[in-house]
């Protein structure tokens, strides 16, 4: 039987994909709050969740409507506004400057957020 | 339901011949399709099917229904036509029909024109000559209500308030949706409210009024939105009348209440129930089993007798 022996550059690559692995979720974790690729607000129960989220300049926001009745994301500075969503419809805006965005559903108004960018 | 073996008036507090405790009894049977009839500071009642109820017709008498959200489809009621059309079968069996229709808003879901085509369409066969709207939140998504006023605003004003007279009661229909401010409540605006004034400032005080709107006009759970930021400055312009009558929707329950010469009073929806104040996380539809739907939703009969100012406001179901 041959022994099964790697060289030296296949150990040095299986190392390197390894820690590669090893070091992804811990990058997923911090999308939410840090990554460029979005942070997510879930829309259900007549709430934003979370409903003050930091993000980074430069990061896009996404807001997706779980619950079973229409909101609005509309900013109460008319910086930015979303069509009416329906359930599982969402609303993206990027955020390129830094500052304290408030908003809230323009049909129910009771429900507010905030998004923070630093 | 029998008459009761003393037609007289047994309380009259305010010493205007409306004898309201028994008035607010009265409505206490009306889950059960009572009709109650003030006549003469006397409430007498009947069953809805009680042939006596054909004499009891009074000066006006009008219906109410409110928030059929045509377009909703979700569990808490995937058929939302059906039970828009199972209201105007209980307002075709009605022994007498109803002057006109008074629909309290929240006419569509999501303000589609085929939405508002279809309640148009199924109201086609309730027995009125005319029907009367006022808009929810939800009749003016995304355009600002122009669709809205386009099909039901013509001859009224902003936003689409209005008033009109029938048999010598004067009826008023509000919008308290638009301009919604953050963490607000339903708000009138200032240019309504002084239309309202001048609305009814040459009225006579013996005038009975009957104020419409979606959201209440009184503040009954501020965190869910139920109530309206400037409806105590409308109420004061009202106050100089002997009757006022405000009939509202947005909750999807019947709830009332008394105030000096103003009676509160919201319908029912004809689409989906809603919980009552903090009973649930949210003011969303609420899922029942489906054989109980039905009387959970509801409509709203009014009516007024000859010669007397109070209104009696009479629920049903649809079950």
């Amino acid at each position: 039987m041959r022994k099964f022996q790697l060289s030296v550059t296949g150990e040095i690559a299986l190392v390197l994909l390894l820690t590669a692995t090893l070091g992804l979720p811990l990058r997923w974790a911090a999308a939410a709050d840090t990554n460029p690729s979005g942070a997510e607000v879930s829309i259900d129960n007549f709430r934003f969740t979370p409903q003050e989220i930091k993000v980074k300049a430069g990061t896009a926001v996404i807001w997706t409507n779980r619950d079973d009745i229409p909101h609005t994301v509309t900013s109460t500075d008319s910086v930015f506004k979303s069509k009416t969503l329906d359930t599982d419809d969402k609303f993206t805006t990027t955020f390129t400057k830094t500052g304290t965005y408030s908003y809230f559903c323009s049909i129910h108004p009771k429900m507010t957020g905030k998004v923070i960018v630093e | 339901m029998t008459r009761p073996a003393e037609d007289r008036i047994l309380f009259n507090h305010n010493h205007d011949g409306i004898d309201r405790r028994g008035f607010l009894k009265c409505m206490a049977w009306a889950g059960t399709g009572a009709l109650c009839v003030v006549r003469g500071g006397v409430l007498q009642s009947f069953a809805l099917n009680d042939p006596a109820a054909r004499h009891a017709k009074g000066q006006l008498s009008f219906v109410q229904i409110s928030d059929s959200h045509m377009g909703f489809n979700k569990p808490a009621n995937p058929d939302v036509s059906a039970t828009l059309k199972a209201a105007v079968d209980k307002i075709n069996a009605l022994p007498i029909p109803p002057e006109f229709i008074l629909h309290t808003g929240d006419i569509s879901h999501l303000s589609k024109p085929a939405e508002f085509d279809n309640v148009d369409q199924i109201l086609k066969a309730a027995p009125a000559k005319e029907v009367f709207f006022v808009p929810g939140e939800h009749d003016v998504l995304e355009d600002e209500g122009a669709q809205y006023r386009e099909r039901y605003g013509k001859n009224t004003k902003g936003a689409g308030w209005y008033s009109f007279d029938k048999n010598g009661v004067h009826l008023i229909g509000l919008v308290n949706v638009m301009n919604l401010k953050a963490g607000g409540l339903g708000s009138l605006g200032s240019e309504q409210l002084e239309w309202l004034e001048a609305d009814v400032k040459y009225l006579s005080h013996s005038t009975p009024i009957i104020v419409f709107a979606h959201i209440p006009l009184w503040t009954i759970y501020p965190d869910w939105g139920w109530g309206t930021d400037d409806s105590a400055q409308a109420l004061s312009h009202l106050k100089k009348f002997g009757s006022v009558t405000v009939l509202n929707g947005h909750i999807h329950q019947t709830m009332q209440k008394v105030e000096g010469n103003i009676t509160f009073h919201t319908a029912c929806s004809t689409a989906f129930p809603q919980p009552k104040p903090g009973e649930a996380p949210s003011p969303g539809p609420v899922k029942v089993p489906a054989e109980q739907l039905r009387s959970l939703l509801g409509l709203t009969r009014v009516d007024l007798v000859r010669g007397k100012h109070s209104l009696a406001v009479t629920d049903s179901s649809l079950a």
